[in-house]
C-alpha cells in the first residue's frame, strides 16, 4: 500500500508538468480550434529567454515577468505575421504550418544557446516538501501554481467581458461578429496567452528537466494527451488529466511487468484511448453536437 | 489566386468542370513524367538511382495516407507504423525463412491490411484530433514494440536486421540499384492505377461520401463503420508494400528507423502535394526528400530553420499544395488556346 500512495504521489508530480502543459493547449485550441505542435518549442524558446535574462543579473521575479510580457507579445506577432494569412486555408495545411514552426523555433534555440543541457534555478527550493521524500517543495510550488493559473482562467473566462468575447469567438464566430466582437484579435489573444501560459509551463519545467532545445518533446506529448483526456473544451479538465495522466503513467511502470522506460508511454497512450473509446469527448468535455 | 482557390474550394466537380481538351494538358504531363521515370536511370549514377527508387517508395506512403485522408477524411499520424510492419514482414521473410522478394510484397500487403482495418475498428469512435492522438500512440509505440525481447529472435531487437539486396533476374545487364527501381515503378504504377480506379469506384464514393458528410452518408445508405475501416485497411497495405519496397532499397530494417519522425514527413508530403490528389503524392514524396537535404546545403546549423521556412513558402504560395499549381496551369493552358 505504501508503494502505492507514493507511486501516485510521484505521479502528481509529473502530473503537475503535464497539467501545466495541457492548461496551455487547451487555450490555444479554445482560441484556434487547432492543437498546436509548435506550443512546446514555444515554451522552450521564452524558457530560455528568462534563463538568458538571469544569466545577465535579473532577479528570478523579475525575469519571469519579462519572459511572460515577451511570451504574450511574441504570440500575437506569431499569430498576426504567420497564421493570420493562413486563416482561409485547410486545416491540415495549418498543421503543416505549426511542423514548419516548430521546425524553425527548435532549430534557432539550438543554434542560439546549443544543444548542451543547462541547469535551471526554482523559486521554491527542491528541500523534500512536508517531509516525503518524492515531492519537493519546488514540485508542490508547481501544483500551487498551475492551480492558481486554473483559477485565474477560470475568473478570467467567466467575469470578465473580454473573456466572455474570447469564448463568443471560439464558440461561434459568425455570431460573435455581428454583435461587434473584434474575432481576428481575439484569435491573436487567445495566442498571447497560449504562450504566455506556455512559458510559465516551461519555466516551472525546466528545473525538472534541464533547460535544452528538446526538452519539450516528451512533455509536449503528454500535454497532449492530458488534453484530450480532460476534454479540449475544458480547462478544468485538461489540469484534472495532466494529473491523471502522471499517475497512470508511474502505476503502469511500477504494477506491469516488463515495462521499463520505453513502455511507459505506450501504455500510457493506450489508457487514454481505451478511456476515449468510451468517452469521446474526454472525460469533462462538452459534447459537440453536429448539424447535417 | 483567388479564381484558383474558387476552384480548389469547390473540389471534386470543379476539377471535372474543366473543358475536356484542357485535360490534355494532364494527360501530357503524366506522359512526360513517366517517360521522364523509364528512361532517367540510364543516365545517372548509382545513388541517384537510389533516391529515385526512395521517391518512389515514399510516394506511394504518401498516395496511402492520400487514400486515407484525402479520401474517406481520417486523419492519420500513425503511417510510420503500418509502413514499419511491412518493412518488418519482408526483412524476416527474407532474411530467416528465405522467401523470395518479390512474393514478400503481397504477404506484407494482406499483414499490413489486416492491421490497418483491425486498428481502424477501434479507431472508428474517434475522429479529428482524437483520431490523431490514437494513430500518434501506435506510431510511438511501434519501435518500442519491435524492441521487445520474445519478438528479438525474428526482428533482431535493437540492432534490427540486414537484408539483402536481390540481383536482376534472367541475366539482365542491370546494376541491383537499376533494377529495383525498375521493379518498384512496375508495383508503384500498378498500385497507383489501382488507387485512382479505387477512388472511382462505389468504395471510393462511399469514402468520399463519408469525408463529406458522415450523418449524410449514413442516411443514404453508406455503411460507415465499414468504409472506415476498409480505408484504414487499403491505407496500411500500401503503406505496408511501400514498407517493403523500402526494406528491401535501404537494405536493412531497424526499428528506430519507423519513429514518429517518419508518420510527420509523410503527413508534410501529402500537403504539399495537395489533399485528395493523388498525383501531388509524388510532389509531396520529391518535398520530404529533398527540401531537408537542401536546407542541409543551405545551412548545416540552421537545416531545420531553412526547412521551416521552406515550408512555410511553399504553404503560403499554395495553400493546397501541388494541385493548385496543377489547376491553375490548366486554367492557363485553356485560355491560352482560346485567345
Amino acid at each position: 500500500m505504501e508503494l502505492f500512495t507514493n507511486q501516485v504521489l510521484a505521479g502528481i508530480a509529473t502530473g503537475a508538468i503535464y497539467a501545466c502543459m495541457a492548461l496551455a493547449v487547451v487555450m490555444i485550441y479554445q482560441a484556434i480550434d487547432h492543437l498546436n505542435f509548435a506550443q512546446g518549442e514555444m515554451a522552450m524558446f521564452s524558457t530560455f529567454i528568462s534563463w538568458q535574462l538571469m544569466q545577465w543579473g535579473v532577479s528570478y521575479w523579475a525575469a519571469f515577468l519579462i519572459t511572460l510580457a515577451f511570451s504574450f507579445v511574441a504570440g500575437i506577432a506569431i499569430e498576426r505575421i504567420l497564421f493570420k494569412p493562413l486563416a482561409k486555408a485547410p486545416i491540415l495545411t495549418n498543421v503543416a504550418g505549426f511542423i514548419a514552426l516548430f521546425a524553425i523555433i527548435n532549430s534557432s534555440a539550438g543554434l542560439i544557446w546549443d544543444f548542451t543541457i543547462k541547469q535551471y534555478p526554482t523559486p521554491f527550493g527542491s528541500a523534500p516538501f512536508l517531509g516525503s521524500q518524492l515531492i519537493s517543495t519546488h514540485q508542490a510550488g508547481m501544483v500551487g501554481v498551475t492551480v492558481l493559473l486554473l483559477l485565474g482562467l477560470y475568473f478570467f473566462f467567466q467575469y470578465t467581458r473580454i473573456g466572455l468575447a474570447m469564448r463568443a469567438a471560439a464558440s461561434v464566430p459568425e455570431s460573435a461578429r455581428l454583435v461587434g466582437i473584434n474575432t481576428s484579435w481575439m484569435i491573436a489573444l487567445g495566442w498571447g496567452m497560449a504562450t504566455a501560459i506556455g512559458s510559465i509551463a516551461g519555466m516551472l519545467i525546466a528545473p525538472v528537466v534541464f533547460l535544452e532545445p528538446n526538452m519539450m518533446g516528451g512533455v509536449l506529448i503528454y500535454g497532449f494527451a492530458a488534453a484530450v483526456l480532460g476534454g479540449l473544451t475544458s480547462p478544468f479538465g485538461a489540469v484534472v488529466g495532466g494529473f491523471l495522466v502522471g499517475i497512470f503513467e508511474n502505476l503502469a511502470g511500477t504494477y506491469i511487468p516488463g515495462v521499463g522506460n520505453e513502455l511507459k508511454l505506450p501504455i500510457a497512450l493506450a489508457l487514454i484511448i481505451s478511456v476515449l473509446v468510451v468517452k469521446p469527448a474526454g472525460l469533462f468535455g462538452r459534447h459537440i453536437v453536429k448539424r447535417v | 489566386m483567388s479564381a484558383a482557390e474558387e476552384v480548389v474550394a469547390e473540389g471534386h466537380e470543379a476539377v471535372e468542370a474543366v473543358p475536356k481538351r484542357a485535360m490534355t494538358l494532364g494527360t501530357g504531363t503524366s506522359l512526360v513524367v513517366l517517360a521522364a521515370l523509364l528512361i532517367a536511370p540510364v543516365f545517372v549514377k548509382n545513388f541517384i538511382i537510389f533516391q529515385m527508387t526512395m521517391l518512389l517508395i515514399y510516394g506511394l506512403a504518401v498516395l496511402a495516407l492520400n487514400i486515407l485522408t484525402g479520401g474517406s477524411g481520417q486523419f492519420s499520424l500513425g503511417q510510420s507504423a503500418f509502413y514499419a510492419v511491412g518493412a518488418y514482414t519482408t526483412a524476416v521473410l527474407m532474411e530467416q525463412f528465405n522467401v523470395n522478394y518479390a512474393l514478400t510484397l503481397p504477404i506484407s500487403g494482406v499483414v499490413c491490411f489486416a492491421f490497418g482495418f483491425l486498428f481502424g475498428q477501434p479507431a472508428l469512435r474517434l475522429s479529428g484530433v482524437y483520431l490523431a492522438l490514437a494513430t500518434f500512440a501506435l506510431a510511438t509505440a511501434m519501435p518500442q514494440l519491435l524492441k521487445l525481447n520474445f519478438l528479438e529472435h525474428w526482428t533482431g531487437g535493437v540492432q534490427g536486421l540486414v537484408v539483402t539486396k536481390p540481383d536482376a533476374p534472367f541475366g539482365l545487364p542491370m546494376s541491383q540499384d537499376m533494377w529495383l527501381y525498375y521493379f518498384t515503378l512496375v508495383v508503384t504504377l500498378a498500385i497507383y492505377i489501382f488507387s485512382v480506379n479505387l477512388l472511382r469506384s462505389r468504395s471510393g464514393r462511399a469514402f468520399m461520401a463519408i469525408r463529406d458528410n458522415e450523418i449524410a452518408a449514413s442516411a443514404m445508405g453508406v455503411d460507415v463503420a465499414l468504409y472506415k475501416t476498409l480505408a484504414f485497411g487499403v491505407s496500411a497495405a500500401i503503406t505496408g508494400i511501400a514498407g517493403s519496397l523500402g526494406a528491401i532499397a535501404v537494405q536493412f530494417v531497424a526499428p528506430d528507423s519507423y519513429t514518429i519522425t517518419l508518420a510527420i514527413s509523410l503527413f508534410l508530403g501529402m500537403v504539399v502535394g495537395g489533399v485528395g490528389w493523388l498525383p501531388g503524392s509524388i510532389v509531396g514524396a520529391a518535398f520530404i526528400i529533398f527540401v531537408p537535404n537542401i536546407a542541409e546545403g543551405i545551412s548545416k546549423g540552421l537545416s531545420g530553420a531553412v526547412f521551416g521556412v521552406l515550408l512555410f513558402l511553399v504553404i503560403y504560395l499554395v495553400p493546397h499544395g501541388a494541385r493548385q499549381v496543377a489547376i491553375l496551369g490548366q486554367q492557363i493552358a485553356g485560355k491560352l488556346r482560346k485567345s
